[in-house]
């Protein structure tokens, strides 16, 4: 409805001030804290500090269960990290190649150009692992979700003490900030979950906005130059219909 | 046309022998257009130019995407991450998709207001209606090429509806479908279809033209040119302009690409399509919503499916329910306040269109529904014998230089 609104503004060419894109239908009494994000605005930017440690923090606390099958290590470039870095991360995975000359698959180190290794063979392997439950892959959960780094931000701050009146079943826990609020993956952060070289807080919410800074990467690898290509083409076009504008005038100017 | 009046002996040779630029010339500074126009019109040319966007950024991405259930998703994905600037083709291809249908809504609403589809112009208005369906078939399929979870629910939803007819139904969707479910099939055959609309749409395009240049526009005041001191040339003052509105449709759709890209998309379409899961709420695109309200409006899936499509068939015959020889809502008070009453109709069924189908939702759809064929079927006939209308101008000159004799 509000992508409605929108569209239905621009229909009426009122103004380039649109709001940004909001909240979705489902339960109204899911409430989402913002966050601080210096990706927002057209100015908006990826923290490469911030980057790095929710890399770190996918890496120790997601990865055991959720993917991201649309991220090659080559783009950790993004990140910060020059190509020996890379190399070393990389190396530090295994992934099936092959068939060799002799018709066998193999496993071998990865390489900058491989995808990131999923912690599961298939679909029905995660689900065994999970009470039946699919964690969904992180590549591109970010825009997966209405709002979704905030929607992320708050998901993962979200576990609260079930309200007296809601049964929590087993295998199930209760998510202030999902909807329906029973939500199958347990608490991911406490604070203190990991340990940052850079001496980052690792509170809960510092944890929490760094790795929600990462998976926004994640989805939107091209967010940076997108708003600075946007920038200046918004520049360009407003001379350019100033310009038409006041040419236009000009030419009519012999009709009266 | 004499070939002596280019200088160019090229243009001249060629001239002699094809004679397209005593053609484009005819067009540029022979052709009379109505001196009042105002900047509604020009979002024909703007349509024109959305099209042109749409089908140079189309070719591109279809040499980057493909057309399977296994590598559709991931293929899009590729065009965002790897393609150099494929972010940037694809965000204009989604985006101008929405912008192409907000200009087309806003010249058939400049239409309506000023009486542009009443004689002589009804095959112009009615080719237009034509142009209208293509593109929602267009832009129909073109969602459900990233196989994304809207793209293959928005799918099986609307397919599903041809089922509704009777004896042949099951059979006709079998057939869309290619199969017995939404799958491989139906991608390959939307994909193929989708790339071959938009040149149909631009053939109809041309007889829309051929059709618009045999009249010459409507204007703002509705009443024909009746001379030459009514008309001025197209060019320089209609180029110039469409220019203007030109510059501001790229800057809002700048705006929209490179600040607000997935704003007027769906968050679940970036979930690849899974038949086992259906979304809580499967909605169809934005510009969809008035006729997806409607369609819900009614508890019978039949009666649904004929309703949705008679809210298009009407606008065929709306030349002969309108009845009244002016054309210009200016001169008509009564038809004035019901234009607004149905375009606030008409943003009411796309809001709710995007809203659950269940209580209030649903009575307002019906509501809102009602007062939509209202409006054709018996408002606009009654209006057209019963509204006093306003003295018409003698010409288009007349009330020009009133206002300028008025101001000095």
């Amino acid at each position: 409805m509000v992508k409605f609104l929108i569209a239905s503004l621009v229909a009426l060419a009122t103004a380039a001030g649109l709001s940004a894109p909001a909240l979705a239908a489902g339960s109204g009494t899911v409430k989402l804290q913002s966050g601080d994000w210096s990706f927002a605005g057209p100015f908006g930017y990826f923290d490469k500090g911030a980057m790095q440690r929710g890399f770190q923090v996918y890496r120790e606390v997601c990865a055991g269960c959720h993917g991201m099958e649309y991220i090659a290590f080559r783009n950790l470039a993004d990140l910060g990290y020059n190509e020996a870095e890379i190399k070393a991360i990389a190396a530090e995975y295994e992934v099936m190649d092959g068939p060799d000359d002799e018709g066998e698959m193999f496993m071998r180190p990865a390489r900058p150009a491989d995808l990131m290794p999923s912690p599961y063979r298939n679909d029905n392997e995660a689900r065994a692992n999970n009470n039946g439950a699919l964690p969904p892959d992180l590549s591109l959960i970010a825009k997966a979700r209405a709002n979704g780094a905030n929607y992320l931000y708050s998901l993962l701050l979200g576990y609260e003490e079930a309200p007296a009146d809601v049964e929590v079943p087993e295998g199930m826990y209760y998510n202030s900030a999902y909807s329906g609020h029973l939500i199958a993956m347990p608490q991911p952060l406490y604070g203190d979950d990991v340990e940052y070289a850079d001496g980052s807080p690792t509170t809960a919410e510092g944890i929490a906005s760094d790795l929600t800074h990462f998976l926004m990467w994640a989805a939107e690898p091209k967010m940076e130059i997108r708003k600075r290509i946007g920038v200046a083409a918004v520049f360009f076009l407003s001379i350019f219909l100033v310009m038409s504008y006041l040419a236009k005038r000009r030419v009519w100017a012999d009709l009266h | 046309m004499s070939a002596e009046k280019f200088s160019n002996p090229v243009v001249r040779w060629i001239d002699h022998r094809l004679p397209v630029f005593s053609m484009l010339d005819h067009e540029k500074y022979d052709y009379p257009v109505p001196k009042n126009l105002n900047y509604f019109w020009n979002f024909g040319v703007l349509a024109g130019l959305a099209l042109v966007i749409m089908i140079v950024t189309g070719i591109v991405l279809a040499m980057n995407y493909t057309a399977h259930v296994d590598h559709a998703f991931s293929s899009v994905e590729r065009i965002m991450r790897d393609v150099n600037h494929g972010w940037l083709i694809r965000y204009i291809h989604m985006n101008t998709a929405s912008f192409f249908f907000i200009v087309v809504y806003i010249h058939i609403f400049r239409g309506l207001y000023y009486g542009s589809y009443k004689a002589p112009r009804e095959l112009l208005w009615m080719l237009g209606v034509v142009i209208f369906l293509l593109m929602m078939a267009t832009a129909f399929m073109g969602y459900v090429l990233p196989w994304g979870q809207m793209s293959f629910w928005g799918a099986t939803v609307i397919t599903n509806l041809f089922s509704a007819i009777p004896f042949v139904g099951e059979s006709i969707v079998t057939f869309l479908w290619g199969g017995f479910s939404v799958d491989n099939p139906t991608l390959n055959r939307f994909f193929s279809l989708h790339y071959l609309m938009p040149f149909v749409i631009a053939g109809v395009v041309v007889l829309h033209i051929i059709a618009l240049h045999r009249f010459g526009s409507n204007n703002p005041i509705g009443i024909d040119a009746k001379g030459p001191q009514d008309t001025i040339s197209f060019h320089p003052y209609y180029t110039i302009k469409d220019m203007v509105g030109v510059a501001m449709f790229l800057l809002l759709l700048a705006v929209a690409v490179f600040f607000f890209p997935n704003a007027m998309g769906h968050p679940d379409n970036y979930i690849p399509a899974n038949p086992m899961q259906t979304p809580a709420h499967i909605v169809p695109e934005w510009y969809f919503l008035p006729f997806y309200a409607i369609l819900r409006a009614v508890p019978d899936k039949l009666g649904g499916v004929l309703l949705m499509f008679a809210a298009i068939f009407v606008l065929f015959v709306l030349p002969w329910l309108d009845r009244s020889p002016v054309r210009s809502a200016r001169f008509r008070p009564m038809f004035r306040i019901f234009f607004w009453l149905l375009f606030i109709d008409c943003i009411a069924l796309g809001y709710l269109g995007g809203k659950p189908a269940e209580g209030v939702y649903v009575l307002l759809s019906r509501i809102a529904t009602a007062w939509y064929f209202l409006h054709f079927l018996v408002i606009l006939p009654m209006l057209s014998i019963f509204e006093t209308t306003r003295p018409l101008p003698k010409s288009i000159s007349e009330p020009v230089l009133a206002t300028a004799k008025g101001a000095a």
